[in-house]
């Protein structure tokens, strides 16, 4: 066993773990996190993207040992309090979302998309950056639509530091 | 996973004395390609060192000759410099198709070039542009360092702690990607360099990347996608699998030579 | 409409959850004590098991239990089944060899359950099933199903010739007929490609044994927890039908994957009992591959006769279709009723005659996946009509519309009785959306830039709404096909509607409440939508085959035409009027003519006080139950147009237009409609251009993960365009025929014709990876050179 500490969410956690412990096994069962999914085994899927000190990175491909330190952003933690980031609002208002299961990793791939690309980012570009999410509902139609609408909102809301 | 001890060394020299002492150590750094192997328990280290913590394989540094990349330094930091974009602008946009965003967010051009995977991008950049790789021990040229699948030219314990580029007159990387994995099926880099042209291939070869010299010839005479009309690669010592066979790929090594000499006489 | 009702884009009530990290799925829960099974599973395609080596792993830390085939047999667990039984040409009944839950004696699959280990964490249980020793001797194994009949190999003893049955319908001696005075046949022979579902959330279970009440909760990702309840108990014997409670909560997808009863939720739940604590499995995404249940995989010889006119005669396709190892729950009924019956299209084809032989191999089970059957059928008839049209030299949207069936309701040879629908309609909205009359310049325009530009059509049947009960029941089903529902309205006003379809991406909390809404008249965040419960839901079929709307549905406004009846009973009470002078509308009983009236939570809470009437006239309470057996099939039928542009340097096909128009008759919430459509399209491209599951000819399984096996990315797609024509039909109360899979039967072909029109020729398989259309440019290029 070795010990951790890190921030997510905004708080510090620190727990003795396992090595092998993944980060996302790390939030999912230490934290009890679950929002954060597992839908493959070669970091391909992206259902587990989190934000490892505000960069999108894919939980099942890091050990929960290498965040020492780090600031992590999982989809509970986007929301500021009972309202819901823009990008969680565009999800549901434009119907990207069907099972729900890949929404968290779209989600937060979304906002870190429209952190590096800005907000009045196009389709072919939205696309393109979700080359490692992959949804098996919508046939990315809406999903698309959503990331295009948050990203505006994201611009017109005041921009929340959200733990990150 | 199988058990792991894992050691987070804070400098070059503690990780290189670990790696000294510790029995059945590897090194770990973006993890993209060794994580996903522990994981279906193809490979068990029974330590791991994470370089992720050392400050000095950070970092670019631009001088009027070459772009000096630090191991640890991840694919979207190369994709979006400044200095790599200005200087060496195929560099970047190589590392702008490796993976997907959060990939690049992690992986490394160490850990890239130290695996040396068949199918990975930055192999072809380093030949492509006669790169030179510096480890904690020597330099080595980009010529002598790949050896084959997943083979290179470093040591038990060598650690890459950063890799220069020379500045290229003219460069393009064009990629065909896996479709599933999203690695190249074929990736070709050319460059076109002081004296002399540069063909580097990677995911075609049954032994990983390799200078394509017929066409570095054609394009040494004149550097136009022209040049490379009716040459074509054979298809001998090409991989073939489900995704395509060695004719395939053969071929394409010729249209991706040829977009890629295009992406580079096009810049400016 | 109003704006939560009847064909209103509601948002969707299910989605603060989803968005907020918040749903709950199976591997989210976590049951006090619970320990971990990981499955060991077989590395061969084809090996009798000499002897099972477990005294390394059972001393292995964290083990609790090593459990294998003897030992399910020694507790008398029965085997897996499957619930269709199909009746060979010669009468024979189709040869279901033994598929139990962990492998007795023999592994037919790689990836076959071997053994499981119990262990307090999921590491330990990997460790000690890595010391497991099995004694294996391999046998010949077979893959290719065109090879099956001939093989040396058999996977069991049951079917000496790998054949589980030699099936057929229509008129042979009819079809002859037509051919022989047929003016031009066309003749093809088709593949279809062998996929793996790939929901995003990966099966998983949890078993929990309570020795106190002697009972059992089964937590599982299923499509259909009652079936999975009945199965579980009825025939594999696990306990008592009253004793098996089974949750289905957040479930992540199933395309059809998630209806069939597995082996792993079985050993949970039997294991659970055995070692005294709750057992959890998740899939990991490799195991899903190699063991969940497969689609598709047919070979097909198929054929289209027409006469001088270019009108159709008839159709003769024999077909052998790939069930795997074992037959999966549905397996026999996909390649032969859900398939045959389709083959008339949106056709008026006087004779139609189709074989099919369903085989064994030894690969993962194959059973129904989006669409299930209807795909399969769609794209022999839409690849048949399309090249026919072709070698005519006619306008493929022309020689359409010259064999659309114009008259309803339709009897085609194959079984189904069409009630309703328009077909030219849908054409003609489709070609003025894809603005097909300026395809030409397009074309050229391509041209220019070394691009080849093709369109293609599929104009695609289904049927849904699975199904009348007796007519499923002549035809072999173990079941019926009905839905149950009942409306539970409490003494506030607010109701909660229970419901036997289950919701696993497709929206139900809010489309059903739309109804309730729409007909009660109660705001619709009042209104809660129970499912995925059998403890709380008393039955239910289940949602598949896109039955929920059209079957589930049914059943609630059945309910909720008795809760107004039983409403009207104590408004008349409550009123001081005769019952037969109350109406309900607007969400307000009235006497008839008066202004005297009341609001319907006035009513709900007058009848659970009761003080307005006595016990003797009328019972307390409002709740109301309902079982609903469809009458008929419903028929969702549409036009979708593929573009695409392919660049015959490399082979990449880039699809650039997509138009789709569909009638599903009416519709409750066009935004989810809509959202099923994109859906089912991305999987039918998928199907076209990207996935197949690849065997070698060892069995082993090359496209185990996400490395090989190609799911389609946002960037495969255009946006699409979708457009809607509705002929409401007439075969339930609510008129909607079900929208699921529409998607997923209607796009392999038109993406297939588009490329084959941009090619000049036929011959390219599924899927149309860059690499075969690369080839198949190269033949196009050699064509043109010769010619």
């Amino acid at each position: 066993m070795a010990a951790v500490s890190m921030t997510v969410n905004g708080r510090s956690v620190t727990a003795d773990i396992d090595p092998r412990t993944l980060l996302v096994q790390f939030l999912r069962e230490d934290l009890r996190l679950t929002g954060t999914h597992v839908g493959c085994d070669t970091s391909q899927c992206g259902a587990c993207v989190v934000h490892l000190d505000g960069k999108a990175v894919k939980a099942c491909t890091i050990l929960a040992l290498q965040c020492e330190g780090a600031h992590v952003t999982t989809i509970e933690g986007l929301a500021n309090g009972t309202e819901l980031h823009p990008m969680q609002a565009a999800f549901r208002e434009h119907h990207g979302l069907q099972c729900g299961f890949c929404t968290p990793g779209m989600i937060m791939t979304a906002v870190d998309l429209v952190n590096r690309k800005g907000s009045d980012v196009d389709e072919h570009t939205i696309r393109h950056e979700l080359e490692g999410n992959l949804c098996r509902c919508t046939g990315y139609h809406n999903i698309v639509k959503a990331i295009a609408a948050g990203a505006r909102a994201m611009a017109q809301a005041p921009l929340r530091q959200a733990a990150e | 996973m199988y058990a792991f001890a894992f050691h987070r060394p804070t400098s070059l020299r503690q990780a290189a004395s670990l790696v000294g002492k510790l029995e059945d150590a590897k090194f770990i750094a973006g993890g993209h390609t060794l994580l996903p192997t522990m994981k279906q328990r193809l490979a068990g280290p029974a330590n791991l060192i994470d370089l992720n913590a050392i400050p000095e394989l950070a970092g670019i540094e631009r001088s009027a000759r070459a772009v000096t990349i630090g191991a640890l330094t991840r694919h979207a930091e190369v994709a979006e410099s400044k200095d790599v974009r200005e200087a060496i602008p195929a560099l970047a946009e190589l590392a702008q198709m490796i993976g997907d965003p959060a990939v690049r967010h992690r992986g490394t051009l160490g850990g890239s070039v130290a695996n040396n995977d068949p199918a990975a991008d930055y192999p072809a950049a380093c030949l492509g542009l006669a790169a030179t790789i510096v480890t904690n021990k020597r330099k080595i040229a980009a010529d002598d360092f790949f050896k084959g699948l997943f083979e290179t030219a470093l040591e038990e314990g060598e650690i890459v702690t950063r890799v220069s580029f020379p500045i290229p007159q003219r460069a393009g990387y064009m990629k065909f990607r896996n479709p599933a994995s999203r690695y190249a099926l074929v990736g070709v880099f050319v460059a076109k360099r002081a004296g002399e042209v540069r063909v580097a291939v990677t995911g075609a070869g049954a032994n990983g990347v390799f200078r394509w010299k017929e066409a570095e010839e054609r394009l040494k005479a004149r550097f136009a996608a022209k040049s490379l009309v009716g040459l074509s690669h054979s298809p001998e010592g090409l991989n073939s699998d489900i995704h395509a066979d060695a004719q395939y790929r053969a071929h394409l090594i010729g249209v991706m030579a040829r977009r890629a000499v295009e992406a580079a006489s096009n810049r400016e | 409409m109003t704006a939560t009702g009847i064909g209103a884009p509601v948002r969707r009530k299910e989605d603060q959850r989803f968005v907020t990290g918040t749903g709950r799925y199976v591997d989210d829960l976590n049951r006090p004590g619970q320990a971990y099974a990981y499955f060991l599973r077989s590395p061969h395609a084809h090996a009798a098991i000499r002897r099972i080596d477990k005294a390394a792993a059972l001393a292995s830390p964290g083990v609790l239990a090593v459990l294998t085939g003897e030992d399910l047999a020694a507790d008398k667990i029965g085997n897996l089944i499957c619930g269709w039984m199909i009746h060979s040409k010669d009468g024979t009944p189709m040869k279901a060899g033994p598929h139990p839950a962990l492998a007795q004696g023999k592994v037919r699959y790689v990836g076959d359950h071997v053994a499981v280990v119990i262990a307090e964490t999921l590491l330990q249980a990997k460790d000690a099933a890595e010391a497991i020793v099995v004694d294996y001797e391999v046998l010949p194994a077979v893959v290719d199903p065109a090879e099956a009949q001939k093989s040396q190999a058999q996977v069991h003893e049951v079917a000496p010739d790998n054949t589980v049955f030699r099936w057929h319908l229509g008129d042979k001696a009819a079809v002859d007929q037509a051919f022989a005075r047929a003016k031009h046949i066309t003749k093809l022979s088709l593949t279809n490609n062998r996929l793996v579902p790939n929901a995003m959330e990966p099966r998983a279970a949890i078993g929990e044994y309570d020795p106190g009440t002697d009972s059992f909760t089964l937590y599982t990702t299923s499509q259909n927890p009652h079936v999975a309840r009945l199965v579980l108990s009825a025939f594999i014997g696990i306990a008592p039908e009253h004793k098996l409670r089974v949750i289905a909560p957040d479930v992540g997808g199933g395309f059809g994957s998630k209806i069939f009863i597995y082996a792993e939720e079985t050993v949970c739940l039997w294991a659970a009992r055995k070692i005294g604590r709750p057992v959890k499995w998740n899939a990991e995404r490799t195991e899903a591959f190699l063991a969940d249940a497969h689609g598709r995989d047919h070979v097909t010889e198929a054929e289209m006769a027409v006469d001088e006119d270019g009108r159709i005669l008839g159709i003769r396709v024999s077909t052998i279709a790939n069930l795997g190892a074992y037959l999966s729950t549905f397996a026999s009924s996909v390649p032969t009723y859900l398939y045959a019956p389709l083959l008339s299209g949106p056709y008026d084809i006087p004779a139609i005659y189709c074989e099919v032989d369903g085989v064994y191999t030894n690969t993962a089970p194959v059973d129904a996946y989006r669409g299930a059957g209807r795909p399969e059928a769609t794209f022999v008839v839409e690849r048949l009509a399309e090249v026919t049209a072709r070698q005519l030299g006619m306008d493929p949207a022309k020689f359409r519309k010259k064999n659309y069936i114009r008259n309803f309701p339709h009897q085609t040879p194959v079984i189904m009785t069409y009630d309703v629908g328009d077909y030219h309609a849908s054409l003609e909205k489709a070609l003025e959306l894809a603005d097909y009359k300026n395809f030409g310049k397009r074309k050229r325009e391509s041209a220019r830039r070394g691009k080849l530009r093709g369109i293609g059509f599929s104009s695609y049947i289904e049927a849904c709404g699975i199904a009348p009960s007796q007519a499923v029941g002549s035809l072999g089903a173990g079941v019926g096909l009905w839905e149950s529902a009942e409306v539970r309205v409490n003494p506030t006003g607010s109701i909660e509607v229970l419901t036997g379809s289950h919701s696993h991406g497709q929206g139900h909390e809010t489309t059903f409440a739309q109804l309730v809404s729409d007909r009660l008249g109660v705001p619709i965040e009042n209104i809660t939508i129970v499912h995925g419960d059998t403890d709380k839901v008393q039955f239910g079929m289940g949602t598949y085959g896109s039955r929920s709307g059209a079957v589930g549905m049914s059943a609630i406004a059945k309910a909720i035409d008795k809760v107004i009846a039983k409403g009207k009973k104590v408004a008349a009470h409550v009123l001081e009027a005769s019952e037969g002078d109350i109406e309900f509308k607007d969400g307000k009983f009235t006497v008839v003519g008066t202004d005297k009236s009341a609001a319907f939570g006035d009513i709900a809470l007058q009848a659970y006080i009761a003080h307005k009437f006595s016990g003797q006239e009328l019972e307390p309470g409002l709740k109301e139950g309902a079982f609903y057996d469809p009458t008929n099939f419903t028929f969702p039928a549409g036009v979708h147009i593929c573009e695409v542009e392919i660049d015959p340097e490399t082979g990449m096909t880039s699809i650039v237009n997509w138009t789709a128009v569909d009638d599903f008759g009416v519709v409750i919430n066009p935004m989810i409609v809509e959202g099923q459509v994109h859906g089912g399209i991305a999987q039918g491209v998928g199907q076209a251009l990207h996935e197949r599951a690849v065997y070698d000819a060892s069995g082993q399984l090359l496209t185990a993960s996400y490395m090989d096996y190609q799911m389609p990315r946002a960037e495969d797609f255009p946006p699409f365009t979708v457009g809607m024509t509705v002929t409401p039909c007439p075969s339930n109360p609510l008129g909607v025929k079900g929208c699921g899979e529409a998607g997923a039967i209607a796009a392999p072909a038109a993406v297939i014709n588009a490329i084959t029109d941009a090619l000049g020729h036929e011959d390219i398989a599924m899927p149309a990876t860059p690499h075969a259309v690369w080839r198949a440019a190269q033949k196009s290029q050699m064509r043109m050179a010769a010619e």
